[in-house]
Parts: C-alpha cells; sequence; structure tokens
C-alpha cells in the first residue's frame, strides 16, 4: 500500500507544522506568480508516517540484518558511532556559508582526513570534494585533461579502459570529452600487454585501472604498465573501487599512479544508505596537484580554512554548491580514528583472509573459479557457465534463491567477460560462521540445482515480491502515482 | 581488533583450509618492492569512547549559532521521526536496490519519492535523486542539450543571478563536452531577468534557458514570460527552483503555454541538516516525452510472476552500468538516503504544512527586512521576493558586522565577493525556525554594531533607498 493511500482529505500530522499562517503573509507577491492549488502530497497522521516508513524498510535487505557478499561493494559493518557522532547537533547545525572561524571543529577533521588519506594512497594531495566515486572519477579525468591542456599538449584524445572495467570508467572519460579505447583482458585475469602495448601513443591522454582489478586478482605487471603510458606521456587513472584489499599493503601512489578517487562508503565504511550517498576523495601526485577540485581544507599554522580559486586558480573548478557530502566524510573521519594504524593493515588482511577462505571452500564444493591459478584478494568470481550448459541455470537464478536463504545475492553478469559470474566479496567484518552458512546455501542450491532445478528458476520464493516483469516496468511506464489513476 | 569477528582459531582454521601459513602469504602477488612502509600519519586506534569525547569537543566548537544566512541552504524544522526512520539499519545499511526482491522498501519510497517530486513540481516524471542542486543544474543542460531535438547548439543563456556556486559547478562538468554557458545579466533595479536582456538572443538557436525561481538574491523571475519566450525561440526551459517555495509558488510544470520542461533544484530544506553543505540531494523532473534523457536512476511499478504489485529499477539502458561510454551520465551512486529522509519529511509535513513553513518563512523575512532596514541598510531590489532579500549598506559590511559574530549570530552571507557591483551587499534569510525574540537580537546588536561604526567617524556614504 502507498502512503497515498492511507491518505483523508483534511489528516495531518498536526504538530509538524507552524500553527499560524495565512495567504496574508504573501500579500506581498504578484497573484500570477502564486500557485493556485495544494501539490497532491497524502494527508496522513504522524503515527501513520512512521508506520509506514517502518514496515517498508522491513521489506529490505541490510547489512544489519543480512550478510551482503557483494563483489566491488565492500558492504562491511557500518559502525553505529559513526552515524550517532557525525550526527552531533554542533555539526548538523553548520551553514556551509559560516565564517571558517565558526566551523574549527568540522573542518579540522575534515583536514586530518585529507592527511590521513594520503598516507594510506601515497598520493602528494588529497580533495574531499567529490560526492560519490564516478564524481571522483570526473575529477580525476577531467585533472588528467587540464594537465595536458596546460601544456599546450591537446592531441591525446583517447582514454585507455579494461574490458573489466566499472561502466563508470568509459562513461566518464566521455563526459571529459575523450573517445574510450577498450583494452582486452589475458586468460589469467591480468591486462592484455601486448594489446596495451599497441594502443599507447601520442593521442593516449591516460588510462583508468582498477588493481585489484574487478576480476579480483592483483595486476602483477603494474609498474610496467606505468612505464608504458607514462613513457608515451600519458597518465595513471587509479579507480579506488577495489582500495579495501590492499589497504596499508601497497600504496596506489607507490604503483606509480598519477590520480586515485576513493569510495568511502566501501572502504571507510560509511553507509550505503540504499544507493547513498557516498563520497569520492580524489588523490594526486604532485603534478596533478595545482588542478585538484575546490574547496580543499587548508590549514595556516593557527586556522583551517577553505581553499577556493583564489589559492587554486588552475583548480578544474567546484563539483558541488558547498562541500561534498560533507556529514559522509565526517563518518569516515570517526571510522578512520577507530582503526587507527594497525587496525588500516588489518581491513586488507581480513578480508583477503576472509575471500580466499570463501573461495577454497566453494572450490572443493565443487564450484568452478574463472581463475582458479590465481590467488583472490579480497574478492573472487564463481563461473556457472557449467551448470548453463548443463541444467540451464543461470547466475541469476542461483542469487535469486540466495534470497531465500536469507543471504544477499554476491554480484552478477558483472564484469561482463565472464560468462555466468557470481562476483563474491565477503569483506572482514564477516565472522566465520557466517561464511559456513553461505558456503552451505550455496552447496544445498548446487543440489537443487540438479534435482529441483525449478525451486531455482521460480525464485525467490520468500521475498516480498516474486520475480517482476521488468520488460512490462520499462514499455509501461508507472513512474508516479496519480489521484485516481 | 575493531570491527573483525575473528579468533585466533578462526584464523589458524581458515589458514589451514586455504593450505596458507600465515595471513601474510595471501598477498604473495603483490610485488615485494611495491609493499606499504608503515602508515605513520595515520594515529593509534581510538575506542569508541575516546572518539566520542573527542567529536562531542569538536561539534561543542562549531557551536549552534543564530543563522540567517540561506544563499541555497535553509534551515528548516525536521520532525524527529524523519530521522529516527531514515537511519534504522534496514535503510541505512542497505546497498543499491539492484536486487529488486529484497528491496522492496527502499524502491516503494522512491516511487513514492517520485510521486511527490512531480506533485510539487507539477511535472511529469522525476528521478531517484542526483548529488546536489548544483550538479542537478550541470546534469540538466548536459541533458537539455541532448533532448532539444530542434536545436543544434551547445549553447545555453544562464542568467548571472543564478546562484554562482551553481554556475561554478555547470561550467566545471559541462564545459569538457564543449557546452558554452552565456551569461544573462539580470536587471538593474529589480535584480530579476527581462524580455529586454533576451531581445539579443532572439532568432539565434539556443539549447535552452535556465530559470532560477526564486533566484538567488530571492527575487521572484517572470516565468511565464520568460518561458514564453524561450519556447517561441526554440530553447528548452531549465527551472531551479526551491522545493519549499513550490508549496506557495506556482510551479514550474505550469509555467508559460507550456510550462518548463526539466526542473532541478537543491533538495535540502525538505529535511536534510545543513550540516557544513552535504550531504544533500539533487532533484529532477521532466516531461515524460524526454524521460530517456534523464540521467539517474528511475524507479517503475510493475508486477510479478504472481501479478502482485511491486517495483523495480527501470529505463536501465540509460544508465552506465549498461551502456558505458553511451550512457546519459557516468552517476551511480547518487544521495538515496537523503530521498529517504525528503520523502518520509514530505509525508509527514504534508502540502498544507510545507506551504505553511513556506508563508511563515517568507512573513519572518518580510519581519526581519522591515526591522533592520533604516538610514544605513536597505533592501536593494524593487521586485517582489520570497523568503530571502538583498541588502545593501553604506557601511563596510565585515568591519560592520563582526561583532554580531561575537554574540554568535550569523547575519548573513557577504555578497562582495561574488557580485562585487553590488558594493556593500548582505543576503539575509529567516526561516519558520526564527522567533521574534531572534529578530529582536539581530535588530538590537545590528542597532549597536551601527552606532559603533558611524560614531566612531567611519566614511559613510549616502543612504540608499
Amino acid at each position: 500500500m502507498l502512503i497515498f493511500e492511507h491518505s483523508r482529505p483534511g489528516r495531518r500530522a498536526w504538530a509538524q507544522a507552524p500553527q499560524q499562517a495565512d495567504m496574508d503573509a504573501a500579500d506581498d507577491l504578484p497573484q500570477e506568480l502564486l500557485r493556485d492549488d495544494l501539490p497532491a502530497l497524502p494527508e496522513v497522521s504522524e503515527m501513520q508516517v512512521v508506520r509506514h516508513y517502518t514496515r517498508l524498510s522491513q521489506k529490505n535487505f541490510s547489512i544489519d540484518t543480512q550478510f551482503y557478499p557483494l563483489g566491488s561493494c565492500t558492504m562491511k559493518y557500518n559502525p553505529r558511532a559513526c552515524n550517532t557522532l557525525a550526527m552531533l547537533p554542533g555539526f548538523l547545525a553548520r551553514h556551509p556559508l559560516a565564517p571558517a572561524s565558526a566551523g574549527q571543529g568540522t573542518l579540522t577533521c575534515l583536514f586530518e582526513l585529507q592527511e590521513m588519506l594520503k598516507e594510506v594512497t601515497g598520493m602528494q594531495a588529497v580533495s574531499l570534494a567529490p560526492a560519490a566515486g564516478a564524481q571522483g572519477e570526473f575529477a580525476g579525468v577531467a585533472m588528467i585533461r587540464a594537465y595536458h591542456d596546460a601544456r599546450g599538449d591537446t592531441e591525446r584524445t583517447e582514454i585507455l579502459v579494461p574490458d573489466a572495467a566499472h561502466g563508470t570508467n568509459p562513461a566518464t572519460a566521455t563526459m571529459c570529452g575523450y573517445k574510450v579505447r577498450e583494452i582486452p583482458t589475458d586468460e589469467v585475469g591480468d591486462v592484455d600487454f601486448e594489446a596495451l602495448r599497441k594502443a599507447v601513443g601520442s593521442h593516449t591522454a591516460g588510462i583508468m585501472l582498477t588493481n585489484p582489478s574487478t576480476l579480483g586478482v592483483f595486476e602483477r605487471r603494474i609498474k610496467e604498465i606505468a612505464g608504458i603510458v607514462h613513457d608515451a606521456g600519458g597518465l595513471l587513472y587509479y579507480d579506488g573501487a577495489n582500495l579495501n584489499a590492499i589497504l596499508g599493503k601497497v600504496r596506489p601512489g607507490d604503483m606509480g599512479f598519477d590520480v586515485i578517487h576513493m569510495n568511502l562508503h566501501k572502504t571507510f565504511s560509511t553507509p550505503h544508505g540504499g544507493g547513498g550517498p557516498g563520497a569520492g576523495p580524489v588523490g594526486v601526485s604532485a603534478r596533478l596537484e595545482p588542478f585538484l577540485p575546490i574547496p580543499l581544507v587548508g590549514y595556516d599554522g593557527d586556522e583551517y580554512h577553505w581553499v577556493t580559486e583564489r589559492e587554486r586558480p588552475q583548480s578544474i573548478g567546484r563539483l558541488s554548491a558547498f562541500m561534498g557530502n560533507a556529514g559522509v566524510l565526517m563518518r569516515a573521519y570517526i571510522y578512520a580514528r577507530m582503526l587507527g594504524r594497525e587496525g588500516m593493515n588489518r581491513v586488507a588482511e581480513y578480508a583477503t583472509l576472509n575471500a580466499n577462505y570463501l573461495m577454497k571452500r566453494l572450490e572443493n564444493a565443487g564450484f568452478d573459479l574463472a581463475f582458479p591459478t590465481r590467488r583472490a584478494t579480497h574478492e573472487f568470481i564463481v563461473t556457472l557457465k557449467r551448470q548453463k550448459q548443463q541444467q540451464n541455470i543461470t547466475a541469476m537464478d542461483f542469487a535469486k534463491r540466495l534470497l531465500d536463504f536469507g543471504f544477499h545475492a554476491p554480484t552478477t553478469y558483472f564484469p561482463l567477460l565472464v560468462p555466468e559470474c557470481l562476483l563474491i566479496e565477503p569483506t572482514e567484518t564477516e565472522s566465520r560462521e557466517e561464511l559456513d552458512g553461505f558456503v552451505e546455501a550455496m552447496i544445498k542450491i548446487l543440489e537443487e540445482a540438479e534435482q529441483t532445478p525449478d525451486l531455482l528458476r521460480e525464485a525467490p520464493h520468500t521475498q516480498p515480491v516474486r520475480r517482476l516483469d521488468e520488460v512490462r516496468a520499462a514499455r509501461e511506464l508507472d513512474l508516479r502515482w496519480v489521484a485516481g489513476g | 581488533m575493531p570491527f573483525i569477528p575473528h579468533t585466533e582459531q578462526d584464523v589458524q582454521d581458515m589458514l589451514e583450509v586455504i593450505g596458507a601459513s600465515d595471513i601474510e602469504q595471501l598477498f604473495d602477488e603483490i610485488p615485494a618492492n611495491l609493499r606499504s612502509r608503515k602508515l605513520e600519519a595515520v594515529p593509534d586506534a581510538m575506542s569508541e569512547q575516546e572518539i566520542s569525547r573527542l567529536m562531542r569537543a569538536r561539534a561543542a566548537q562549531d557551536g549552534q549559532p543564530l543563522c540567517f544566512i540561506g544563499a541555497g541552504a535553509y534551515e528548516h524544522h525536521i520532525p524527529a521521526a524523519v530521522w529516527e526512520i531514515t537511519t534504522r539499519g534496514e535503510f541505512y545499511s542497505a546497498y543499491t536496490p539492484y536486487q529488486a526482491e529484497a528491496s522492496q522498501g527502499t524502491l516503494q519510497l522512491i516511487y513514492e519519492f517520485q510521486s511527490m517530486m512531480t506533485a510539487l513540481m507539477g511535472m511529469e516524471v522525476s528521478n531517484a535523486s542526483l548529488y546536489d542542486g548544483a550538479s542537478a543544474l550541470a546534469e540538466a543542460m548536459l541533458m537539455a542539450v541532448r533532448a532539444n531535438r530542434k536545436s543544434k547548439s551547445r549553447r545555453i543563456l544562464v542568467p548571472s543571478n543564478v546562484h554562482p556556486a551553481y554556475r561554478k559547478t555547470a561550467r566545471t562538468i559541462v564545459n569538457n563536452q564543449g557546452i558554452e554557458d552565456l551569461v544573462l545579466p539580470y536587471d538593474e533595479s529589480g535584480g530579476h531577468v527581462t524580455l529586454d536582456s533576451l531581445a539579443q538572443y532572439e532568432g539565434e538557436d539556443i539549447a535552452a534557458l535556465v530559470i532560477s525561481q526564486p533566484n538567488f538574491f530571492g527575487v521572484l523571475e517572470e516565468v511565464d514570460a520568460l518561458t514564453d519566450w524561450a519556447h517561441a525561440n526554440g530553447a528548452l526551459v531549465i527551472a531551479v527552483v526551491n522545493p519549499i517555495a513550490m508549496a506557495l509558488l506556482k510551479p514550474p510544470g505550469r509555467w508559460g503555454a507550456e510550462g518548463a520542461d526539466i526542473v532541478v533544484g537543491e533538495g535540502q530544506p525538505l529535511g536534510i541538516p545543513l550540516s557544513s553543505g552535504g550531504p544533500y540531494f539533487g532533484f529532477m523532473c521532466t516531461k515524460q516525452a524526454h524521460v530517456r534523457q534523464m540521467p539517474g536512476r528511475i524507479v517503475g511499478r510493475t508486477v510479478d510472476r504472481d501479478g502482485r504489485v511491486g517495483y523495480t529499477l527501470t529505463l536501465q539502458a540509460r544508465e552506465q552500468h549498461i551502456r558505458r561510454s553511451k550512457a546519459t551520465s557516468n552517476i551511480c551512486t547518487n544521495q538515496g538516503l537523503m530521498v529517504t529522509a525528503a520523502t518520509i519529511h514530505m509525508a509527514m509535513v504534508g502540502a498544507e504544512g510545507l506551504r505553511r513553513v513556506a508563508l511563515t518563512s517568507h512573513a519572518r523575512t518580510r519581519k526581519l527586512v522591515e526591522q533592520i532596514s533604516g538610514e544605513h541598510l536597505g533592501p536593494r531590489f524593487n521586485r517582489p521576493y520570497f523568503h530571502e532579500v538583498v541588502l545593501t549598506s553604506s557601511l563596510p559590511l565585515k568591519r560592520l558586522l563582526r561583532p554580531l559574530y561575537a554574540q554568535n549570530l550569523q547575519p548573513g552571507y557577504v555578497l562582495n565577493d561574488d557580485y562585487p557591483e553590488l558594493g556593500e551587499a548582505l543576503l539575509v534569510c529567516a526561516t519558520e525556525t526564527k522567533s521574534d525574540a531572534d529578530l529582536d537580537f539581530y535588530r538590537d546588536h545590528l542597532a549597536r554594531a551601527i552606532a559603533a561604526q558611524t560614531a566612531a567617524g567611519c566614511p559613510v556614504k549616502p543612504t540608499m533607498a
């Protein structure tokens, strides 16, 4: 039932609006600019609202209620303290345009976060401005372009992107006015070296890489790749989607990357919130520092302040009206302080331990790995190509059946080059028992695939709805409730 | 080990299954010469108690001032239930609703959000949010160039009375695609865009005209005439609006004969705390005809195998994870949790409540302006405004206002850097959260400051109108 269907004319949440307000208050406004009706919002009581949205929440999977082995998404525990402390009234009440002197608490946290992110990535400078990973990518590629432009090097029209990359990579390159050239992957999951060598040239503005890649393996020849691209005058972009795998173990700056974005809603445990808000800070090597997006947080030895275009005339500019997703940055700061130096190391260690354990157990149970000769990083890929051929069971069927066992599905059909793939990332915050429970469910489903395959094809059976008619959703667009409609 | 559940026994057992001697061995594919040194600049771990103490001290440092700054972010009452429910783990820690069957809560909520936003804006379709108002304007400009079939132009008219940070953001994002913003001046006495300023573009190929209601100065635009001008000239209309204002003012879907084509804005006034500028959310609505050009996630209602109603992300063929380099935008993560809060907020406050908030805010601002205008300070523009006003002063503002800050009062946003041509100009806003006592406090301390400045023999320019 929609909230609109609880609506009755004249019903209100009376405590929530100013008591006295009449149209006289607007008697200075011309009639032709006023609205002559009220918008069709629901008319409901306070308790109806609370009950309705509480019930809706109960129709969701979430980290707080389920295991999410969702590859490339790093669905780790979101510590409650991060939320409680980021929502202290002093932080929430601060207007973005209030003077910096009246925001030293917030600015101190943001400055220290910049410093910590510099250290863990090995980059020269960090800007916290981008509001999400994709905006960080945009900032990164825009900086690459600004760097070449500033040198008068305008013949570079191409960005290289491996075929395993996230869709945001090629979409971002296009948004920055570049042509995209895809680089294939070799049979063990590394970038096809010869193809790369042939593609690189004087037209190459840069390459966008994820390392470990979305195939769940570490790109071993990264230094050589950096050499080839740098020798041709191009720059290296690091997509930080998988930073959780290497936190404290190896730094993108040391691998030779010139620019990196981080997804704080992955590695630094800020909530996914049902699709955001995220935060996508960017880090750069020295030669890109002048181009960083503003505002940054500066410190003059006495006070913290916003660094704007006045101090950074070559900046690619602003990405949002104020300061990106400041409240998300505060959560990441709190998380980073609670982990501390040693805790950063442990993130990669236990995420990798969990992934390798899960991979081994699934392999022992008869599942095919996409790259059986490789070490798992923080994630790995199971391919159900054999099951598809033998039983006509798809990765989608498997994923949907897992929901019935109380596990969120792994990432399916990504990366696109592995057929019928399940990209599995357990994260460091899951216990061994949880992983074992997941393995048991997978084994059970594998049995069902042979004995009662329709159980999979028709799954899920226990959720609020069964598989939805997506074709109808796209063809007969129903995108809003209309009274009497 | 914060947030890691493993016992020593677990680790040993797991390593045995893997066939590794220790955890370090699991990193053996990383070349040894790349391995990190110790992370010196990261401090030691803090317990929850320690970090709580630190953060409380820092929050106290930021204080809770009496704030009369608007300029794109507005302090409004937020019902307690809004964030109580929004931060329930099932919303807070859920992933993007790609697995529809396990995400019906979030999906239905977004469908309700889309329904509320289209009702408020008088439009046909809404997406599930963008990052903020400024980046939403940038996306609208990119979309307008794609969607305007009548125009081959990549030029968009953007008045200089659109929020300065929005214009800067839009430039950062659209210029790499060869889209040019042509700056339209505002009327010197009204602060609004006039048809006269558009005359020079008559007959030229322009992809879109941006109209802000109210504009950055709080001034109301003649939206009907501007919209009709744009459509007569083959340009689309991009509206940038304050959502609270739309409970009182004519919504963009009804501007002129045909209505605005794309509507964007900052969703923050709908239940989102000020929080130093984010996270907020950008909203975007459009006409049905343009839905396939709209960026961002969209939720549709459909049925499941048993004919039960359900909700799912739809029209995903526009998006980066399907279309890659040919996508409408690179946006992936949006501002889901903020949309959750805004939806609950709108349901709770309702249309009548939003209108009361708008009216009361407007009334408060009118009263404030009346109280603080005088010999040395007064309204700059003569056109009608909504809940925000530019005041200009004969005294240097930064010096004049300093003692007010010392009273924990933030008197408004000084426009000298953004609009030097206005001279000493202050943008002030009082929402429904300000009481009579707050307004009196402002008046009294300002009067004191003015007296101090003028008595001190500061140069006094002729009084403003």
